[in-house]
Protein backbone atom coordinates (compact mmCIF):
# COMPACT_ATOMS: atom_id res chain seq x y z
CA UNK A 1 0.00 0.00 0.00
CA UNK A 2 2.62 2.27 0.68
CA UNK A 3 4.39 1.53 -2.25
CA UNK A 4 2.32 4.75 -3.79
CA UNK A 5 4.30 7.98 -3.04
CA UNK A 6 0.73 9.68 -2.71
CA UNK A 7 -1.04 7.41 -0.61
CA UNK A 8 2.71 7.73 1.65
CA UNK A 9 2.12 11.44 1.68
CA UNK A 10 -1.24 10.62 2.77
CA UNK A 11 -0.82 8.48 5.66
CA UNK A 12 2.42 10.88 6.80
CA UNK A 13 0.39 13.65 6.58
CA UNK A 14 -2.35 12.56 8.80
CA UNK A 15 -0.18 11.33 11.15
CA UNK A 16 1.20 14.94 11.69
CA UNK A 17 -1.83 16.37 11.47
CA UNK A 18 -3.03 13.83 14.66
CA UNK A 19 -0.62 15.15 16.74
CA UNK A 20 -0.13 19.08 15.71
CA UNK A 21 -4.10 19.46 16.56
CA UNK A 22 -3.95 18.70 20.18
CA UNK A 23 -0.45 20.83 20.42
CA UNK A 24 -1.65 23.62 18.25
CA UNK A 25 -4.47 24.30 20.88
CA UNK A 26 -1.67 24.69 22.95
CA UNK A 27 0.09 26.85 20.94
CA UNK A 28 -3.26 28.95 20.50
CA UNK A 29 -4.39 29.34 23.89
CA UNK A 30 -0.92 30.17 25.33
CA UNK A 31 -0.08 32.27 22.37
CA UNK A 32 2.85 30.74 21.35
CA UNK A 33 2.93 31.08 17.98
CA UNK A 34 6.15 33.29 16.92
CA UNK A 35 7.27 30.33 19.07
CA UNK A 36 6.35 27.90 16.35
CA UNK A 37 7.16 30.18 13.55
CA UNK A 38 10.99 30.38 15.51
CA UNK A 39 11.12 26.75 15.98
CA UNK A 40 10.30 25.86 12.12
CA UNK A 41 12.59 28.95 10.53
CA UNK A 42 15.22 27.16 13.32
CA UNK A 43 14.62 23.92 11.37
CA UNK A 44 16.52 24.97 8.06
CA UNK A 45 19.60 25.02 10.16
CA UNK A 46 19.01 21.13 11.33
CA UNK A 47 18.85 20.60 7.66
CA UNK A 48 21.92 22.07 6.89
CA UNK A 49 23.65 20.51 9.94
CA UNK A 50 22.00 17.03 8.59
CA UNK A 51 23.81 17.16 5.62
CA UNK A 52 26.88 18.64 6.66
CA UNK A 53 27.48 15.36 9.40
CA UNK A 54 25.33 13.41 6.99
CA UNK A 55 22.85 11.92 9.65
CA UNK A 56 18.89 11.90 9.45
CA UNK A 57 17.05 15.25 8.83
CA UNK A 58 14.51 14.82 10.93
CA UNK A 59 16.83 13.82 14.05
CA UNK A 60 19.44 16.84 13.33
CA UNK A 61 16.06 18.98 12.78
CA UNK A 62 14.46 17.80 16.20
CA UNK A 63 17.93 18.27 17.93
CA UNK A 64 18.25 21.95 16.53
CA UNK A 65 14.62 22.72 17.44
CA UNK A 66 15.58 21.46 21.11
CA UNK A 67 18.31 23.53 21.29
CA UNK A 68 16.84 26.16 20.19
CA UNK A 69 13.91 26.33 22.89
CA UNK A 70 16.53 25.52 25.59
CA UNK A 71 18.14 28.59 24.82
CA UNK A 72 14.87 30.46 24.49
CA UNK A 73 13.84 29.50 28.60
CA UNK A 74 17.75 30.61 29.54
CA UNK A 75 17.96 33.74 27.52
CA UNK A 76 14.21 34.49 29.33
CA UNK A 77 15.21 34.08 32.32
CA UNK A 78 18.24 37.00 32.17
CA UNK A 79 15.64 39.69 31.16
CA UNK A 80 17.69 40.97 28.30
CA UNK A 81 15.06 41.37 25.91
CA UNK A 82 11.65 40.96 25.92
CA UNK A 83 10.27 37.63 24.93
CA UNK A 84 9.21 38.50 21.27
CA UNK A 85 11.89 40.37 20.59
CA UNK A 86 14.56 37.17 21.44
CA UNK A 87 12.03 34.48 19.51
CA UNK A 88 12.40 36.98 16.27
CA UNK A 89 16.41 37.40 17.30
CA UNK A 90 16.56 33.38 17.44
CA UNK A 91 14.00 32.82 14.64
CA UNK A 92 15.92 35.41 12.02
CA UNK A 93 19.40 34.24 12.74
CA UNK A 94 18.47 30.13 12.77
CA UNK A 95 16.70 30.33 9.33
CA UNK A 96 19.55 32.99 8.00
CA UNK A 97 22.85 30.55 9.80
CA UNK A 98 21.03 27.70 7.83
CA UNK A 99 20.26 29.10 4.14
CA UNK A 100 23.84 30.47 4.48
CA UNK A 101 25.30 26.81 5.35
CA UNK A 102 23.11 25.56 2.12
CA UNK A 103 24.64 27.89 0.03
CA UNK A 104 28.04 27.24 1.14
CA UNK A 105 27.71 23.58 0.85
CA UNK A 106 28.41 23.22 -3.08
CA UNK A 107 28.73 19.40 -3.35
CA UNK A 108 25.24 18.80 -2.11
CA UNK A 109 21.99 19.99 -4.21
CA UNK A 110 19.30 20.94 -2.03
CA UNK A 111 15.77 21.47 -2.91
CA UNK A 112 15.29 24.50 -1.35
CA UNK A 113 12.04 24.93 -2.44
CA UNK A 114 10.89 21.79 -0.97
CA UNK A 115 12.07 22.72 2.15
CA UNK A 116 10.35 25.87 2.55
CA UNK A 117 7.67 24.82 1.27
CA UNK A 118 6.89 21.10 1.47
CA UNK A 119 7.42 18.28 -0.94
CA UNK A 120 4.98 15.17 -0.61
CA UNK A 121 7.30 13.11 -3.46
CA UNK A 122 9.87 13.42 -0.92
CA UNK A 123 8.36 11.01 1.86
CA UNK A 124 10.21 8.02 2.53
CA UNK A 125 8.42 4.86 4.44
CA UNK A 126 11.40 5.76 7.35
CA UNK A 127 9.50 9.48 7.35
CA UNK A 128 6.18 7.36 8.03
CA UNK A 129 7.69 5.27 10.80
CA UNK A 130 9.32 8.53 12.55
CA UNK A 131 5.90 10.22 12.09
CA UNK A 132 4.43 7.74 14.05
CA UNK A 133 6.75 6.98 16.25
CA UNK A 134 7.73 10.62 17.19
CA UNK A 135 3.78 11.59 17.23
CA UNK A 136 2.56 8.62 19.58
CA UNK A 137 5.12 9.75 22.06
CA UNK A 138 4.54 12.66 21.75
CA UNK A 139 0.73 12.46 22.06
CA UNK A 140 1.43 9.87 25.43
CA UNK A 141 3.86 12.61 26.73
CA UNK A 142 0.98 15.19 26.42
CA UNK A 143 -1.52 13.24 27.79
CA UNK A 144 0.97 12.35 31.05
CA UNK A 145 1.20 16.49 31.17
CA UNK A 146 -2.15 17.50 29.93
CA UNK A 147 -3.39 18.47 33.47
CA UNK A 148 -0.77 19.88 34.73
CA UNK A 149 0.06 21.99 31.33
CA UNK A 150 -3.35 22.72 31.50
CA UNK A 151 -3.33 24.49 34.87
CA UNK A 152 -0.06 26.30 34.10
CA UNK A 153 -1.84 27.84 30.63
CA UNK A 154 -4.69 29.37 33.02
CA UNK A 155 -2.41 31.05 35.44
CA UNK A 156 1.22 29.88 35.37
CA UNK A 157 1.04 31.57 39.38
CA UNK A 158 -1.68 30.04 39.81
CA UNK A 159 -0.40 26.38 39.22
CA UNK A 160 2.99 27.76 41.10
CA UNK A 161 1.10 28.65 43.98
CA UNK A 162 -0.77 25.66 44.49
CA UNK A 163 1.89 22.88 44.02
CA UNK A 164 2.58 22.42 40.20
CA UNK A 165 5.77 23.45 38.55
CA UNK A 166 4.56 25.33 35.47
CA UNK A 167 8.11 26.16 34.56
CA UNK A 168 9.33 22.22 33.85
CA UNK A 169 5.93 21.70 32.71
CA UNK A 170 6.64 24.44 29.97
CA UNK A 171 9.65 22.74 28.81
CA UNK A 172 8.34 19.43 28.30
CA UNK A 173 5.70 21.41 26.03
CA UNK A 174 8.46 23.10 24.06
CA UNK A 175 10.36 20.14 23.68
CA UNK A 176 6.69 18.24 22.14
CA UNK A 177 6.29 21.04 19.62
CA UNK A 178 9.97 21.20 18.23
CA UNK A 179 9.84 17.17 17.64
CA UNK A 180 6.32 17.94 15.86
CA UNK A 181 8.13 20.15 13.93
CA UNK A 182 10.56 18.29 12.46
CA UNK A 183 8.72 15.40 11.93
CA UNK A 184 6.54 18.15 9.86
CA UNK A 185 8.69 19.41 7.71
CA UNK A 186 8.87 17.08 4.69
CA UNK A 187 4.65 17.85 4.77
CA UNK A 188 4.22 21.60 5.32
CA UNK A 189 7.89 22.81 4.86
CA UNK A 190 9.64 25.21 7.22
CA UNK A 191 7.44 28.59 6.48
CA UNK A 192 4.46 27.23 7.38
CA UNK A 193 4.24 24.58 9.89
CA UNK A 194 3.29 26.87 12.76
CA UNK A 195 -0.04 26.83 10.18
CA UNK A 196 -1.32 23.20 10.64
CA UNK A 197 -0.79 23.90 14.37
CA UNK A 198 -2.77 26.65 14.32
CA UNK A 199 -5.46 27.32 11.92
CA UNK A 200 -7.51 23.74 13.08
CA UNK A 201 -7.23 25.09 16.82
CA UNK A 202 -8.61 28.30 15.76
CA UNK A 203 -11.10 26.84 13.41
CA UNK A 204 -12.73 24.27 15.78
CA UNK A 205 -13.16 27.05 18.97
CA UNK A 206 -16.56 27.93 18.06
CA UNK A 207 -17.68 23.94 17.87
CA UNK A 208 -15.88 23.03 21.08
CA UNK A 209 -16.96 23.27 24.78
CA UNK A 210 -14.26 21.71 26.76
CA UNK A 211 -10.44 21.99 26.06
CA UNK A 212 -10.47 18.31 25.35
CA UNK A 213 -13.48 18.47 23.00
CA UNK A 214 -11.25 20.63 21.25
CA UNK A 215 -7.76 18.85 20.81
CA UNK A 216 -9.64 16.26 19.12
CA UNK A 217 -11.68 18.21 16.58
CA UNK A 218 -8.56 20.13 15.28
CA UNK A 219 -6.71 17.21 15.20
CA UNK A 220 -9.60 15.84 12.79
CA UNK A 221 -10.00 19.36 10.88
CA UNK A 222 -6.26 19.13 10.35
CA UNK A 223 -6.25 16.05 9.06
CA UNK A 224 -9.39 16.87 6.59
CA UNK A 225 -6.97 19.86 5.77
CA UNK A 226 -4.23 17.63 5.36
CA UNK A 227 -6.39 14.95 2.87
CA UNK A 228 -7.81 17.86 0.95
CA UNK A 229 -4.76 20.03 0.48
CA UNK A 230 -2.35 16.56 -0.65
CA UNK A 231 -5.26 15.86 -3.31
CA UNK A 232 -5.26 19.20 -4.78
CA UNK A 233 -1.32 19.37 -4.79
CA UNK A 234 -1.87 16.07 -6.73
CA UNK A 235 -4.50 17.66 -9.14
CA UNK A 236 -2.67 21.43 -9.88
CA UNK A 237 1.09 20.46 -9.46
CA UNK A 238 0.99 22.53 -6.41
CA UNK A 239 3.50 22.67 -3.57
CA UNK A 240 1.99 20.54 -0.89
CA UNK A 241 2.56 23.04 2.41
CA UNK A 242 1.02 25.54 0.83
CA UNK A 243 -2.09 23.60 -0.56
CA UNK A 244 -2.54 22.18 2.91
CA UNK A 245 -2.93 24.78 4.50
CA UNK A 246 -5.11 27.07 1.64
CA UNK A 247 -7.47 23.84 2.72
CA UNK A 248 -6.90 24.94 5.96
CA UNK A 249 -8.07 28.19 6.05
CA UNK A 250 -10.89 27.38 3.92
CA UNK A 251 -12.21 24.89 6.76
CA UNK A 252 -10.90 27.70 9.06
CA UNK A 253 -13.60 30.35 7.00
CA UNK A 254 -16.29 28.19 7.08
CA UNK A 255 -16.47 28.09 10.73
CA UNK A 256 -16.40 32.01 10.80
CA UNK A 257 -20.09 31.27 9.20
CA UNK A 258 -22.76 31.01 11.71
CA UNK A 259 -25.43 28.25 10.65
CA UNK A 260 -28.17 29.96 11.64
CA UNK A 261 -27.32 33.06 9.72
CA UNK A 262 -26.60 30.50 6.54
CA UNK A 263 -30.53 29.24 6.98
CA UNK A 264 -32.02 32.59 7.24
CA UNK A 265 -30.07 33.44 4.25
CA UNK A 266 -31.38 30.58 1.94
CA UNK A 267 -34.87 31.47 3.57
CA UNK A 268 -34.62 34.76 2.79
CA UNK A 269 -33.32 34.29 -0.58
CA UNK A 270 -36.21 31.90 -1.14
CA UNK A 271 -38.99 33.61 -0.08
CA UNK A 272 -37.38 36.53 -2.18
CA UNK A 273 -37.74 34.21 -5.41
CA UNK A 274 -41.89 34.31 -4.30
CA UNK A 275 -44.09 36.79 -5.64
CA UNK B 1 6.59 25.40 70.73
CA UNK B 2 8.00 28.86 69.45
CA UNK B 3 5.87 30.48 66.99
CA UNK B 4 8.09 30.27 64.14
CA UNK B 5 7.79 26.61 64.42
CA UNK B 6 3.70 26.64 63.80
CA UNK B 7 3.34 29.72 61.02
CA UNK B 8 1.59 28.35 58.24
CA UNK B 9 4.38 30.76 56.07
CA UNK B 10 7.22 32.62 57.61
CA UNK B 11 9.01 35.27 56.24
CA UNK B 12 12.54 36.27 57.62
CA UNK B 13 13.69 39.57 56.49
CA UNK B 14 12.73 38.20 52.79
CA UNK B 15 13.43 40.39 49.26
CA UNK B 16 13.58 40.62 46.07
CA UNK B 17 15.61 41.87 43.36
CA UNK B 18 15.33 42.72 39.81
CA UNK B 19 18.41 44.42 38.11
CA UNK B 20 19.97 46.42 40.59
CA UNK B 21 16.45 47.92 42.07
CA UNK B 22 14.59 45.87 44.92
CA UNK B 23 11.04 45.50 44.45
CA UNK B 24 10.44 44.64 48.07
CA UNK B 25 13.20 43.39 50.61
CA UNK B 26 13.55 43.14 54.53
CA UNK B 27 9.84 41.56 54.83
CA UNK B 28 9.03 39.95 58.16
CA UNK B 29 5.86 37.98 57.95
CA UNK B 30 4.10 35.37 59.39
CA UNK B 31 0.81 33.89 59.48
CA UNK B 32 -0.75 31.24 62.06
CA UNK B 33 -3.55 28.85 61.88
CA UNK B 34 -7.07 30.80 61.75
CA UNK B 35 -5.20 34.33 61.32
CA UNK B 36 -5.84 36.98 59.06
CA UNK B 37 -3.01 39.18 57.84
CA UNK B 38 -3.77 41.57 55.73
CA UNK B 39 -0.89 43.20 53.21
CA UNK B 40 -1.39 47.28 51.98
CA UNK B 41 0.76 49.64 50.51
CA UNK B 42 0.23 51.70 46.91
CA UNK B 43 0.81 50.39 43.78
CA UNK B 44 4.41 49.10 43.29
CA UNK B 45 4.93 48.73 46.89
CA UNK B 46 5.95 45.15 46.83
CA UNK B 47 2.91 43.51 48.06
CA UNK B 48 1.84 40.90 45.50
CA UNK B 49 5.55 40.33 45.31
CA UNK B 50 5.83 39.61 48.77
CA UNK B 51 2.51 37.07 48.41
CA UNK B 52 4.63 35.44 45.51
CA UNK B 53 7.42 35.30 48.00
CA UNK B 54 5.55 33.56 50.84
CA UNK B 55 3.69 31.38 48.08
CA UNK B 56 6.95 30.32 46.76
CA UNK B 57 6.05 31.24 43.32
CA UNK B 58 9.35 33.69 43.64
CA UNK B 59 12.28 32.91 45.62
CA UNK B 60 13.74 35.89 47.70
CA UNK B 61 17.36 36.80 46.62
CA UNK B 62 17.74 37.82 50.40
CA UNK B 63 16.38 36.58 53.42
CA UNK B 64 14.18 32.99 53.87
CA UNK B 65 10.25 32.14 53.11
CA UNK B 66 9.42 28.49 54.94
CA UNK B 67 6.16 26.82 54.64
CA UNK B 68 5.25 24.47 57.08
CA UNK B 69 5.14 20.91 55.53
CA UNK B 70 2.53 19.35 53.41
CA UNK B 71 0.40 22.78 53.52
CA UNK B 72 -2.09 23.07 51.10
CA UNK B 73 -2.43 26.48 49.63
CA UNK B 74 -5.48 28.08 48.00
CA UNK B 75 -4.42 31.01 45.74
CA UNK B 76 -6.76 33.79 44.68
CA UNK B 77 -4.31 35.82 41.92
CA UNK B 78 -4.40 39.40 40.89
CA UNK B 79 -5.54 37.79 37.03
CA UNK B 80 -5.93 35.47 34.77
CA UNK B 81 -4.24 35.06 31.49
CA UNK B 82 -7.37 32.97 29.57
CA UNK B 83 -6.92 33.12 26.15
CA UNK B 84 -10.63 33.74 24.62
CA UNK B 85 -9.90 30.44 22.61
CA UNK B 86 -9.98 28.16 25.61
CA UNK B 87 -13.10 26.93 25.85
CA UNK B 88 -13.28 26.95 29.64
CA UNK B 89 -16.16 26.50 31.89
CA UNK B 90 -16.51 27.56 35.47
CA UNK B 91 -16.92 23.71 36.79
CA UNK B 92 -14.05 23.10 34.79
CA UNK B 93 -12.14 26.16 36.12
CA UNK B 94 -12.83 24.74 39.69
CA UNK B 95 -11.10 21.38 38.79
CA UNK B 96 -7.72 23.05 37.88
CA UNK B 97 -5.71 21.75 40.27
CA UNK B 98 -7.80 19.33 42.00
CA UNK B 99 -10.37 17.06 41.15
CA UNK B 100 -13.26 18.24 42.92
CA UNK B 101 -17.35 16.13 42.50
CA UNK B 102 -20.16 17.90 41.51
CA UNK B 103 -21.64 18.63 44.40
CA UNK B 104 -18.44 20.12 46.12
CA UNK B 105 -18.55 22.28 42.61
CA UNK B 106 -21.82 23.81 43.64
CA UNK B 107 -20.78 23.95 47.12
CA UNK B 108 -18.12 26.25 47.51
CA UNK B 109 -19.97 28.63 44.08
CA UNK B 110 -22.93 28.27 46.93
CA UNK B 111 -20.22 30.22 49.67
CA UNK B 112 -19.31 32.76 46.84
CA UNK B 113 -22.36 34.02 45.57
CA UNK B 114 -22.19 32.13 42.31
CA UNK B 115 -23.77 29.48 42.10
CA UNK B 116 -25.56 29.91 38.83
CA UNK B 117 -22.46 30.81 36.92
CA UNK B 118 -21.26 27.02 37.09
CA UNK B 119 -21.67 25.99 33.99
CA UNK B 120 -21.13 30.43 32.59
CA UNK B 121 -17.70 30.68 29.88
CA UNK B 122 -15.02 31.53 32.22
CA UNK B 123 -14.83 34.48 29.90
CA UNK B 124 -18.04 35.99 29.79
CA UNK B 125 -17.60 36.25 33.02
CA UNK B 126 -17.58 40.07 34.49
CA UNK B 127 -15.10 40.92 36.93
CA UNK B 128 -16.91 40.79 39.91
CA UNK B 129 -18.22 37.23 38.94
CA UNK B 130 -14.79 36.15 37.98
CA UNK B 131 -12.98 36.92 41.59
CA UNK B 132 -16.17 35.00 43.13
CA UNK B 133 -15.60 32.20 41.57
CA UNK B 134 -11.75 32.21 41.28
CA UNK B 135 -12.60 32.54 45.52
CA UNK B 136 -14.49 28.97 45.18
CA UNK B 137 -12.03 27.42 43.31
CA UNK B 138 -8.89 28.16 46.09
CA UNK B 139 -12.01 27.48 49.32
CA UNK B 140 -12.81 24.00 47.50
CA UNK B 141 -9.06 23.01 47.86
CA UNK B 142 -9.94 23.29 51.53
CA UNK B 143 -6.27 24.67 51.94
CA UNK B 144 -4.81 25.20 54.88
CA UNK B 145 -3.44 29.01 53.66
CA UNK B 146 -5.52 30.94 51.82
CA UNK B 147 -3.86 33.92 49.31
CA UNK B 148 -5.25 36.63 48.34
CA UNK B 149 -4.79 39.19 45.75
CA UNK B 150 -6.87 41.88 45.57
CA UNK B 151 -10.11 39.56 46.03
CA UNK B 152 -12.77 42.53 45.98
CA UNK B 153 -11.21 44.34 42.44
CA UNK B 154 -14.20 44.36 40.32
CA UNK B 155 -16.53 44.00 42.76
CA UNK B 156 -19.49 46.20 43.91
CA UNK B 157 -20.03 47.50 46.96
CA UNK B 158 -22.49 45.44 48.75
CA UNK B 159 -20.26 42.39 46.82
CA UNK B 160 -17.35 43.54 48.67
CA UNK B 161 -18.94 43.32 52.21
CA UNK B 162 -20.37 39.87 51.22
CA UNK B 163 -16.69 38.69 50.23
CA UNK B 164 -15.07 40.62 53.20
CA UNK B 165 -17.81 38.57 55.61
CA UNK B 166 -17.19 35.44 53.30
CA UNK B 167 -13.27 35.38 54.44
CA UNK B 168 -13.87 35.85 58.01
CA UNK B 169 -16.56 33.02 57.81
CA UNK B 170 -14.16 30.85 56.10
CA UNK B 171 -11.59 31.40 58.56
CA UNK B 172 -14.05 30.13 60.75
CA UNK B 173 -15.18 26.80 59.07
CA UNK B 174 -11.53 25.66 57.44
CA UNK B 175 -9.79 27.44 60.55
CA UNK B 176 -7.08 28.04 57.46
CA UNK B 177 -4.78 30.89 57.93
CA UNK B 178 -5.19 33.72 55.36
CA UNK B 179 -3.04 36.37 53.66
CA UNK B 180 -5.14 38.92 51.74
CA UNK B 181 -3.75 41.90 50.03
CA UNK B 182 -5.84 44.88 49.87
CA UNK B 183 -5.01 48.00 47.44
CA UNK B 184 -8.15 49.43 48.66
CA UNK B 185 -6.57 51.37 50.80
CA UNK B 186 -9.65 52.95 52.84
CA UNK B 187 -11.32 48.99 53.51
CA UNK B 188 -9.11 46.85 55.74
CA UNK B 189 -10.24 44.05 56.30
CA UNK B 190 -12.90 44.05 59.06
CA UNK B 191 -11.44 40.89 61.07
CA UNK B 192 -8.05 41.30 60.08
CA UNK B 193 -5.37 40.06 63.25
CA UNK B 194 -2.46 42.02 61.38
CA UNK B 195 -2.12 44.67 58.67
CA UNK B 196 1.01 45.24 57.51
CA UNK B 197 1.73 48.20 55.14
CA UNK B 198 4.01 48.01 52.27
CA UNK B 199 6.45 50.64 50.43
CA UNK B 200 9.00 48.87 49.19
CA UNK B 201 9.62 47.44 52.98
CA UNK B 202 7.33 46.98 55.96
CA UNK B 203 6.66 50.72 56.48
CA UNK B 204 4.21 49.84 59.84
CA UNK B 205 2.09 47.21 61.01
CA UNK B 206 -0.26 45.96 63.41
CA UNK B 207 -4.28 45.68 64.55
CA UNK B 208 -5.90 47.94 61.75
CA UNK B 209 -6.69 50.67 64.09
CA UNK B 210 -3.13 50.89 65.20
CA UNK B 211 -2.21 51.04 61.66
CA UNK B 212 -4.41 53.43 60.95
CA UNK B 213 -3.18 55.98 63.27
CA UNK B 214 0.43 55.22 62.79
CA UNK B 215 2.34 58.60 61.42
CA UNK B 216 4.40 56.21 59.03
CA UNK B 217 0.81 55.04 57.31
CA UNK B 218 -0.35 58.52 57.90
CA UNK B 219 2.48 59.77 55.89
CA UNK B 220 2.45 57.33 52.81
CA UNK B 221 -1.48 57.50 52.39
CA UNK B 222 -1.50 61.12 53.51
CA UNK B 223 -3.72 62.29 56.87
CA UNK B 224 -6.91 62.11 55.83
CA UNK B 225 -6.85 58.68 55.03
CA UNK B 226 -6.25 58.02 59.14
CA UNK B 227 -10.29 59.61 59.78
CA UNK B 228 -11.28 57.23 56.67
CA UNK B 229 -10.71 54.57 58.75
CA UNK B 230 -13.51 53.96 61.16
CA UNK B 231 -14.00 51.28 63.15
CA UNK B 232 -17.86 49.93 62.53
CA UNK B 233 -20.17 47.55 63.30
CA UNK B 234 -22.54 46.99 60.39
CA UNK B 235 -25.77 45.77 60.50
CA UNK B 236 -26.77 43.76 57.41
CA UNK B 237 -27.48 40.35 57.02
CA UNK B 238 -28.12 40.27 53.65
CA UNK B 239 -26.93 42.45 50.95
CA UNK B 240 -28.62 43.27 47.39
CA UNK B 241 -27.63 41.92 43.72
CA UNK B 242 -27.64 43.35 40.88
CA UNK B 243 -30.78 42.08 39.26
CA UNK B 244 -32.59 43.20 42.38
CA UNK B 245 -31.94 39.58 44.16
CA UNK B 246 -31.28 39.27 47.77
CA UNK B 247 -28.25 37.44 48.96
CA UNK B 248 -27.79 36.47 52.47
CA UNK B 249 -24.54 36.37 54.57
CA UNK B 250 -24.38 32.42 54.30
CA UNK B 251 -24.84 33.09 50.45
CA UNK B 252 -28.03 31.70 49.30
CA UNK B 253 -30.24 33.77 47.09
CA UNK B 254 -33.73 34.87 47.30
CA UNK B 255 -36.03 37.35 44.75
CA UNK B 256 -36.48 40.10 47.71
CA UNK B 257 -35.23 40.59 51.21
CA UNK B 258 -39.25 39.91 52.62
CA UNK B 259 -38.51 42.51 54.88
CA UNK B 260 -35.71 41.25 57.02
CA UNK B 261 -34.12 44.91 56.99
CA UNK B 262 -33.93 44.18 61.09
CA UNK B 263 -30.80 45.11 62.13
CA UNK B 264 -28.46 43.18 64.11
CA UNK B 265 -24.70 43.12 65.62
CA UNK B 266 -22.41 40.00 64.70
CA UNK B 267 -20.75 38.45 67.73
CA UNK B 268 -17.56 38.17 66.59
CA UNK B 269 -15.14 40.40 68.49
CA UNK B 270 -16.37 43.66 66.51
CA UNK B 271 -12.70 44.65 65.17
CA UNK B 272 -14.97 45.67 61.98
CA UNK B 273 -13.18 48.50 60.12
CA UNK B 274 -15.25 49.51 57.27
CA UNK B 275 -14.48 52.60 55.10
CA UNK B 276 -16.61 55.71 55.09
CA UNK B 277 -16.10 56.42 51.31
CA UNK B 278 -17.42 59.80 51.46
CA UNK B 279 -14.83 60.92 53.87
CA UNK B 280 -12.20 59.42 51.44
CA UNK B 281 -13.32 61.06 48.88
Amino acid sequence: MLDDFFTRALVAGIGVALVAGPLGCFIVWRRMAYFGDTLSHAALLGVALSLLLSINTTLAVGAVSVVIAMLLVLLRRNDTLSSDALLGLLSHSALALGLVCLAFMTWVRVDLLGLLFGDILAVTRIDIALIYAGGGIVLMVLALIWRQLFAATVSPDLAAGEGLRPERTELIFMILTAIVIAISLKIIGALLITALLIIPAAAVRRLSATPEQMAVLAAIIGSASVVGGLYASLNYDTPSGPSIVVAAVVLFTLSLVPGGLLVKWMRTNRSGDQP
Amino acid sequence: MTKSETSLVKLDRAGIQKGTDWLVRGVDLSVEAGEIVTLIGPNGSGKSTTAKMALGIMKPNEGRAVRSRGLTVGYVPQKLSIDWTLPLSVRRFLRLTNPLTDAECVEALEKTGAKRLIDAEMRSLSGGELQRVMLARAIARAPGLLVLDEPVQGVDYAGEIAIYDLISEIRGTLGCGILMISHDLHVVMAAADQVICLNGHVCCRGTPSDVSQNVNYQALFGARSGTALAVYEHHHDHVHLPGGKVQHIDGSLCSDCLGEHHEHDHGDDGAEVQLERQNAR
